[in-house]
């Protein structure tokens, strides 16, 4: 198998006293695109905000177990510098209300550089890598606002590459998309795939198919707490599930 | 036929079409009272903004703007250190107000609500804070002219003076900058402050560079409707700034404001004339105020949304 980029083990958390996640170990494997699906409220939105850290915003988590990123205890670092290492994309497309350089040039800039000749550099590069420069590149001064739903969010993949992450998370990024600006969000993830190593959310079977190199199940039964079912290479999931419930769900079953 | 015979119903019913009427009627005589409504609001607000412009349009002039009132009893003079003092005023009291309100409520919408999450004792400090920022806005001017009165110029010893009518009406007009400010920042969606602390960003970077930038058009209708209230305002200065018709050469220096001296000469004289004319300056200034709102909130918002 492959370098391991982020693992868990025995990861549980808790929102107050609900059991959100149990028992969760994964090892994610560097420079691949792992999907992770499951039925709504199975958990796996909260088990992708594990990488960067983000359910420390949110009051009343509590975690127990190991988190992993590139074998360093993640809650050993200090949240800002690993949300640096670790980009997100959001369901919802999220610009900025500032122009599309400011945008993208946001990450660099908080993080203390000042030479523009270098911020425009970036800003070129991570719109080319998220395949929006021959689009925007008349006007980058106009508001990241200004754009449609599908170039908001490649502006906001871009945002994120800006930063030079090693570890990308998108939380459902097609889920508010049109078909065509969904397969350009795909295509432009298997390309990222070749550097960065990426998990994602999606409630679409297809998508994660067409996606992915590994794919996790979490399923949840009527207690809600989620588990992981199976995770294994995407092609064994879709071909050959060796869970019941993962094939159930992604013939379609239920979910 | 037969299968025809929902859109027969609907189309023959003859009840349903008197219904109708009825129904139209209804909507026509409760449109009209609401138009009145509105209509007779807007004779009323016309009425008294015009009477006071075209009653004190007869005494403004270049001169009226330009001289400084003569004082004593007669009435005589213009209102241009007036004007000064009222500058003055608003500008020092929004230079304490300003960054107070604005800093107060970044801490209530921004720090405490996380704070309280976590600490009850904290959550109560919150709820007293909110509900104290409340009871102040709703509070008569005048309490809080008796109250600087009796804490800046009497106890603290700053007399009538700009000091003291700047700390007072800071009091008066922190409410509304808080409350304003608080408003804006709720605005603010979540998903920018996540977006900017996902990219590595602090806290506090992500308050000033991305929050704060697209509360501002709120931030500044605070601002701006507070300086409305400090022009306006008689009760609190009328014990605090003292009424010297001279223009103030320091902070320590009492003064009238134009809403001030509107009330001395419409109490102490007979120049009801000049009254008149010092109130149609107070109206325009506010007529001016409120489209300027208009306008920076229309451009600024353009802006934040990218128009």
């Amino acid at each position: 198998m492959n370098t391991t980029k982020l693992e868990t083990k025995n990861y549980n958390l808790f929102y107050g006293n609900f059991h959100a996640l149990r028992d969760i170990s994964m090892q994610i494997p560097e420079k691949k695109v792992t999907a992770l699906i499951g039925p709504s409220g199975c958990g796996k939105s909260t088990f992708l905000r594990t990488f960067n850290r983000m359910n420390d915003l949110i009051a009343g988590v509590r975690t127990t177990g190991e988190v992993y990123i590139d074998n360093k205890d993640i809650f050993s670092i200090d949240p800002v510098a690993l949300r640096q290492n670790v980009g997100m994309v959001f369901q919802k497309p999220n610009p900025f209300p500032k122009s599309i350089f400011d945008n993208v040039a946001y990450g660099p800039r908080v993080t203390g550089m000042r030479d523009h000749k270098k911020l425009e550099e970036i800003v070129e590069s991570s719109l080319r890598s998220a395949a929006l420069w021959n689009e925007v590149k008349d006007d980058l001064a106009k508001s990241g606002l200004a754009l449609s739903g599908g170039q908001q969010q490649r502006l906001c993949i871009a945002r994120a590459l800006a930063v030079q992450p090693s570890v990308i998370l998108m939380d459902e990024p097609a889920a508010s998309l049109d078909p065509i600006a969904t397969l350009k969000i795909e295509d432009l993830i298997h390309d990222l795939s070749q550097n960065y190593t990426i998990v994602i959310v999606t409630h679409n079977m297809q998508q994660a198919g067409r996606v992915s190199d590994y794919t996790a199940f979490f399923y949840t039964d009527d207690t809600r707490t989620g588990r992981l079912v199976e995770f294994d290479e995407t092609n064994t999931i879709f071909t050959n599930p060796k869970d019941q419930r993962t094939e159930d769900y992604i013939t379609g079953r239920f979910g | 036929m037969i299968n025809d015979k929902p859109i027969s119903r609907f189309q023959n019913d003859s009840t349903m079409m008197k219904n109708l009427k009825v129904r139209n009627t209804t909507q026509s005589i409760w449109f009209s009272i609401m138009w009145i409504a509105g209509f007779a609001t807007l004779v009323v607000l016309l009425l008294v903004v015009g009477y006071v412009i075209v009653q004190g349009g007869k005494v403004i002039n270049w001169e009226f703007l330009t001289t400084p009132p003569r004082g004593g009893l007669s009435g005589d003079g213009g209102i241009s250190t007036t004007l000064g003092t009222t500058v003055y005023l608003v500008g020092l009291t929004l230079l304490i107000a300003t960054p107070l309100g604005i800093g107060a409520a970044i801490y209530l919408i921004e720090y405490a609500g996380e704070q309280g999450l976590t600490s009850p004792v904290m959550r109560v400090v919150i709820s007293i804070t909110n509900f104290a920022v409340e009871t102040l806005a709703g509070i008569p001017s005048i309490i809080f002219g008796l109250f600087g009165y009796a804490l800046f110029v009497s106890t603290l010893q700053f007399g009538w003076s700009l000091l003291s009518a700047s700390l007072a009406g800071a009091c008066l007009v922190l409410p509304t900058i808080i409350r304003t400010t608080e408003e804006a920042l709720l605005t603010v969606p979540d998903d920018y402050r996540r977006g900017s602390l996902a990219l590595g960003a602090t806290k506090w970077q992500t308050l000033h560079k991305v929050v704060l930038p697209a509360a501002l058009p709120g931030i500044i209708t605070g601002i701006v409707l507070s300086v409305g209230r400090i022009i306006s305002e008689t009760a609190v200065f009328f014990v605090t700034l003292g009424g010297s018709h001279r223009l103030p050469t320091s902070i320590m220096n009492g003064g009238r404001t134009l809403a001030l001296h509107l009330y001395y000469l419409a109490m102490d004289t007979n120049a009801f004339d000049k009254a008149m004319g010092t109130g149609a300056v107070l109206v325009v200034l506010i007529i001016l105020i409120n489209l300027s709102i208009n306008v920076i909130s229309t451009k600024l918002t353009a802006k934040v949304r990218g128009g």
